[in-house]
């Protein structure tokens, strides 16, 4: 068991896209805030903060979750991956590169979470329907680019586009 | 839009979570998947003095089957049923009823168990869990008990379930021959809310007669509700009566109107929506015979 007073600031340490860090965080410290605030690690964006919008959305030990709706203190030795984890070495990973190719993103504010979701998506169905591409992206909420053009990327990555 | 402050107790075993529903009563929040709770608490809707998080209980998982049901644990997530053969063979309406329960990314986390607990009218989880009849298993220190379903929703979030209770598991019917099941609802975008849904069960005799039926209403009246249709038993399984059964049912409904919805849409939808489950279901019993 594990109990943790009101305002009390608990060690909690993540892997997060293969690197370790630690930093400290309340009962109540969000994952989302924590990854921003204590790890400074600014990719992963923050929106509705009810789970809705999906902008915060990483993958918590290989599930795309929202981390808005997680506690830091939860995640404590957890394997966590967020958008700055795709590119490597400064090379966009092909998901990446097709939301370039597709115009996938304008003000750029959903994309983290997308992305996130989307590699994981396509780790568990590597070749989805367009129906499914839809349903996977009914969890987001962009409001510059329609969606087409995510739809398009996403397929494109699958080869399944038109 | 952040939690107040409150104490964070996570249980790593079924009897440390039980102590501590019994030290905080109702002064606790359970944490399962957060889905429901998360929200709340970030809006401030919900300032317990403490949250017990229950994910590391090993105990709450899983999926078995326990002699005619098959029982999820309490923090089965909703993406694990949706993946289970076991669970689309024993319970299709459960695994047709999941695709409409949030997202690809809140059923990751989301468990069956929480959805439950927390009793939103127009959850399909305690929709479908209502209609086939199920169990909801609940523990506190020195006692367990299975409460139906259908007495356990006492409202808007209002269940049964004591202070110093734990829902542990769901205990689910197990599919049967000669029967059909469906699931459909209608929501403003796929994944928000239903503003009403409807499953159905039914049975068909080899004569093409209705041998059992049952339909369950969603986001209609403050709980899941099912349809009185014993008068139906006997009748042909045809659409006119899935037309006549779900014009019955929206007849006796008593509808919730909300800024969604009328009472008079709604009652349209239990007629469009019953008419339309009813329908699949008979056709899926008699294509279950061949």
């Amino acid at each position: 068991m594990l109990r943790i007073e009101p305002g009390a600031r608990h060690r909690v340490a993540v892997t997060v896209n293969g690197r370790r860090y630690s930093g400290f965080a309340e009962a109540r410290t969000l994952l989302s805030d924590f990854l921003r605030h204590e790890l400074k690690l600014f990719g992963t964006h923050v929106g509705c903060e009810h789970g809705v919008c999906g902008a915060c959305t990483v993958t918590i030990d290989g599930r795309a979750v929202r981390s808005c709706l997680h506690f830091a203190v939860q995640a404590d030795g957890a394997e966590i991956g967020t958008v700055e984890g795709l590119a490597r070495d400064g090379v966009l990973t092909p998901l990446q590169e097709a939301f370039r190719r597709r115009h996938a993103l304008q003000c750029g504010f959903c994309t983290p979470g997308i992305l996130v979701s989307a590699t994981q998506f396509l780790e568990t169905n590597p070749d989805p329907t367009e129906d499914e591409v839809r349903e996977m992206l009914s969890g987001h909420i962009c409001r510059c680019t329609g969606y087409e053009g995510i739809v398009r990327a996403i397929l494109d990555v699958a080869g399944n586009a038109p | 839009m952040k939690p107040a402050p409150f104490e964070y107790c996570r249980a790593d075993t079924l009897d440390e979570a039980l102590d501590l529903m019994a030290e905080f009563g109702s002064d606790a929040a359970v944490l399962a998947g957060g889905m429901s709770l998360g929200p709340m608490l970030n809006m401030r809707l919900a300032r317990p003095a403490a949250i017990v998080d229950v994910n590391p209980v090993d105990d709450l998982s899983g999926i078995r089957l326990v002699d005619d049901a098959l029982e999820t644990g309490a923090l089965c997530r909703q993406a694990d049923a949706l993946d289970s053969a076991l669970v689309r063979d024993e319970v299709p309406l459960l695994s047709q009823a999941l695709p409409f329960v949030g997202h690809f990314q809140t059923r990751n986390r989301g468990t069956l168990g929480g959805s439950v607990c927390h009793a939103d009218p127009s959850a399909e989880i305690p929709l479908a869990l209502a209609t086939l009849g199920g169990d909801v298993i609940l523990r506190q220190r020195g006692r367990t008990r299975a409460v139906a379903a259908n007495s356990f929703f006492g409202g808007i979030f209002t269940t049964v379930r004591e202070p110093d209770e734990l829902v542990t598991a769901l205990r689910w019917p197990r599919s049967k021959p000669w029967t059909g099941y469906a699931f459909d609802e209608i929501a403003q975008r796929h994944g928000d809310f239903a503003i009403g849904a409807a499953a159905a069960v039914a049975t068909v005799a080899p004569d093409g007669n209705l041998a059992a039926l049952s339909l369950g209403l969603g986001g209609i009246e403050d709980r899941p509700v099912l349809a009185g249709l014993a008068g139906f038993v006997g009748v042909p399984a045809t659409a006119r009566t899935a037309s006549e059964a779900a014009a019955l049912a929206a007849e006796r409904a008593d509808p919730m109107e909300d800024p969604r919805a009328s009472a008079a849409y709604r009652h349209q939808l239990v007629r469009v929506l019953g008419a339309r489950v009813l329908e699949r279901a008979f056709e899926r019993a008699g294509a279950r015979q061949c």
